[in-house]
């Protein structure tokens, strides 16, 4: 039923959404277009080192060269670059004392979500400690972590407190020039988070940021970079949702991670950025240069996406396998209603010997939209028995959107193992009558079809975040069935 | 419980069901026969709600309520339980969430609060002894890499769960070993109440060795030409269904 989707939809994006977030606030922000000048002042504003500065003009320079990329799947239009305001701060942090003060109907949409009372006060602006609009207003944990030696602070912070481990790491992995919108983001990234974890030390708390893109025709450059020291461990977790806007928005984030000698790094997403409505007006932009690198031997990087979110998705979270024996792992559910338009996947890139990796990519369908997997296995000449198994594939509910896969082989090592295997298939209006014989309505069965599906991703994710995911998913596809 | 009025239905403008009546009372269960082709399946399927098929004439009235009006899970909810000829594989999803989140439903229908999952898991271990089911299979995802058999005795299992005031077991018989379909038998046999009731659609007389209807119907051509006791499924085993054809052809 569409109007209980539409209900929904209203419910998640509708006004009093912005109420505490985004009207309340006072934001201090630069004037629209981007230049030298903007890029000197953002550098500026934020107090960098000289270094940065340089590292951020330098990307612009490359920018300026550059094209945007269209070998995906996507039809993106046009975005104005000039039209964009590239600095946005909050003057004051909105901060709320108790979840009394939250209003009541987001406090429902939370419940509707089932976002646990932790996340919902961090979420509702009561002792914030996320990522609003560019600038990192708290950072979750601190102390604990501290007592480790775990540096998790934000980038901004990161820049001035800990320049060397910066200067060392930022753009070793996504360098400045590595892409279009790398290099956007590396010229005007205005904040995110940095993880340090010291040698043997296990983290023993998750990490977790909330983003959200808030401001009215604020791009959002997102920087998160994560190191992991010999035998350390860390699990990451991000997730992203964003009020309403009639106007696209852009986002274009980096996420570096370096993994030393036997450590192993988990990034899970959930995303949930606005889609845009039924009939593909507004909604989120989503440009994403996402890699790891398995730099020592015996070294693992897995990343965990469940995406339902944005309007245009352009996301290849990759691992690059230096180290020998060195391992990464790509799981991932992409879904796309009404017209929303994902291409997202992996790039494998084994350079090491005995390098392993594992692709599970599930696609789902529907409405209108278009979905692809694209993802590279390559391995290099000296990378000896390396050794891949992908598995793609893609569910469809309907028949007017699409599903595609384009997987890229690029062996140069005739000991490598390279499996792939892809299916395609449609949810049977047989499963859905057996759901419905046994009282369960169309809905529910979509949702619970659509759960099984992805069971083997969801199961990769922490707990609170896999119930999350799991509820997302059903909101997500409501009234895309019957 | 349940009463079928001149029922006609269709697929595709081919007219399968053609002016069908039928009374079923609580306590009663009747086993439906016919040759292939009758309508057997059909009949079942419309009783469930199956939207493959356009109902053009009759009505069906269960506990008083007039269902081709319902959704089918509104259907079920209402107490009325099809096991499938060809039950349907959901890979992934668990039958312990399946058959909790199908309960739940019918509990919330009837205004009763949800099991717990420790409720859920003790109701279901008790009838898993009841109808003597591997525990194996409830470990599984629904149907899926089951046997003919196994997904059969599945469907009882369900039955034995959700305790339906009315069963229609669609050719539960047909594919099954004698041992699967003694455990079938038996499970229909101990959930028989005096406030449910059973349909049987069986091709065979097979199965009516383990559960005694107390009438049968033959179903020739879509409609219902004869009825009768036990005696005249032996009869129709015996003499097969050649006579029915004869007597009942088209006309």
């Amino acid at each position: 039923m569409s109007t209980e989707q539409d209900k929904i939809l209203e419910e998640v994006t509708k006004g009093e959404y912005k109420y505490g977030f985004y009207t309340d606030i006072e934001m201090d922000t630069l004037p629209k277009g981007l230049s030298e000048d903007v890029v000197r002042e953002i550098s500026k504003r934020k107090g960098e080192p000289e270094f940065m500065t340089e590292f951020r003009l330098e990307a612009y320079r490359n920018w300026l060269k550059m094209k945007t990329p269209e070998w995906a799947h996507l039809n993106i239009p046009e975005i104005d670059f000039q039209d964009i305001i590239y600095y946005a701060a909050p003057k004051s942090k909105p901060k709320l004392d108790s979840m009394d003060d939250v209003d009541p109907e987001l406090k429902a949409t939370f419940d509707k979500l089932g976002i646990p009372l932790e996340e919902q006060k961090q979420l509702a602006g009561v002792a914030v400690d996320a990522v609003m609009d560019s600038v990192s207003v708290k950072t979750t944990f601190k102390e604990t972590l501290a007592e480790k030696g775990i540096i998790f602070c934000s980038i901004s912070e990161a820049i001035r407190e800990y320049p060397d481990l910066v200067k060392q790491y930022l753009g070793s992995v996504v360098p400045p020039n590595d892409n279009y919108f790398a290099a956007l983001n590396s010229a005007v990234f205005s904040d995110g988070s940095f993880v340090y974890i010291p040698k043997g030390v296990r983290s023993p708390v998750e990490l977790s940021t909330y983003f959200r893109i808030n401001a009215m025709n604020t791009g959002q450059f997102e920087r998160t970079l994560i190191v992991a020291e010999d035998d350390s461990y860390v699990s990451y977790l991000e997730g992203c949702t964003a009020p309403q806007r009639d106007e696209n928005q852009l986002h274009a984030a980096i996420v570096e991670i370096v993994a030393m000698e036997r450590a192993e790094v988990k990034y899970s997403t959930v995303q949930n950025w606005y889609p845009g409505d039924k009939n593909g007006k507004g909604g989120i932009y989503n440009f994403v240069t996402k890699r790891g690198l398995c730099k020592g031997d015996y070294s693992k990087i897995s990343w965990t996406q469940v995406e339902t979110g944005s309007a245009i998705t352009w996301k290849y979270p990759s691992c690059v396998m230096m180290g020998d024996h060195s391992t990464g792992e790509f799981y991932s559910v992409a879904l796309t209603n009404n017209h929303q338009q994902a291409d997202t996947g992996t790039k494998m890139i084994h350079l090491g010997k005995n390098t392993k990796s594992l692709v599970v990519s599930k696609g789902i369908s529907a409405g209108k939209s278009q979905n692809s997997y694209r993802g590279l296995v390559k391995v290099s000449k000296r990378a000896e028995n390396a050794r891949n198994f992908s598995q793609c594939d893609s569910l469809l509910l309907g028949d007017k959107c699409g599903a595609h896969t384009f997987p890229y082989l690029e062996i140069n090592n005739n000991t490598a193992k390279v499996e792939h295997e892809a299916t395609t298939s449609k949810i049977g209006e047989d499963q859905i009558f057996y759901c419905n014989q046994r009282g369960i309505d169309t809905e529910d069965a979509v949702g619970l079809i659509v759960n099984g599906y992805v069971k083997e991703v969801i199961n990769k994710l922490p707990m609170e975040f896999a119930v999350e995911a799991q509820k997302l998913l059903e909101i997500s596809l409501e009234g895309s069935v019957g | 419980m349940l009463s079928i009025k001149n029922l006609h239905a269709k697929i595709e403008n081919k007219e399968i069901l053609r002016g069908i009546d039928l009374k079923v009372k609580p306590g009663e269960v009747h086993a439906i026969m016919g040759p292939n082709g009758s309508g057997k399946s059909t009949l079942a399927s419309v009783l469930a709600g199956n939207e493959m098929f356009e109902v053009n004439e009759g009505s069906v009235e269960f506990n008083g309520k007039d269902i081709l009006e319902m959704a089918p899970e509104d259907r079920a909810r209402e107490g009325l339980f099809l096991s499938f000829q060809y039950p349907v594989e959901i890979p992934g999803v668990s039958m312990v969430n399946f058959l909790r989140t199908s309960l739940n439903e019918l509990r919330k229908y009837k205004g009763e609060d949800p099991l717990s999952a420790s409720e859920f898991l003790k109701l279901m271990r008790e009838k898993k002894n009841l109808v003597e089911i591997d525990s194996d299979l409830t470990n599984r995802s629904v149907n899926e890499g089951f046997s003919g058999g196994e997904k059969k005795k599945n469907e009882i299992f369900q039955m034995a769960m959700l305790e339906p005031k009315l069963s229609i077991l669609d050719e539960t018989d047909s594919g099954l070993d004698i041992d699967a379909l003694r455990v079938v038998a038996n499970g229909v046999n101990k959930l028989k109440r005096p406030d449910n009731a059973t349909v049987l659609i069986t091709h065979y007389q097979r199965l009516l060795e383990y559960i005694v209807p107390d009438f049968v119907h033959v179903l020739y051509h879509g409609r219902i030409v004869k009825t009768g006791g036990k005696e005249l499924a032996h009869e129709l085993e015996a003499n097969g269904y050649d006579w029915i054809k004869k007597e009942f052809g088209d006309k």
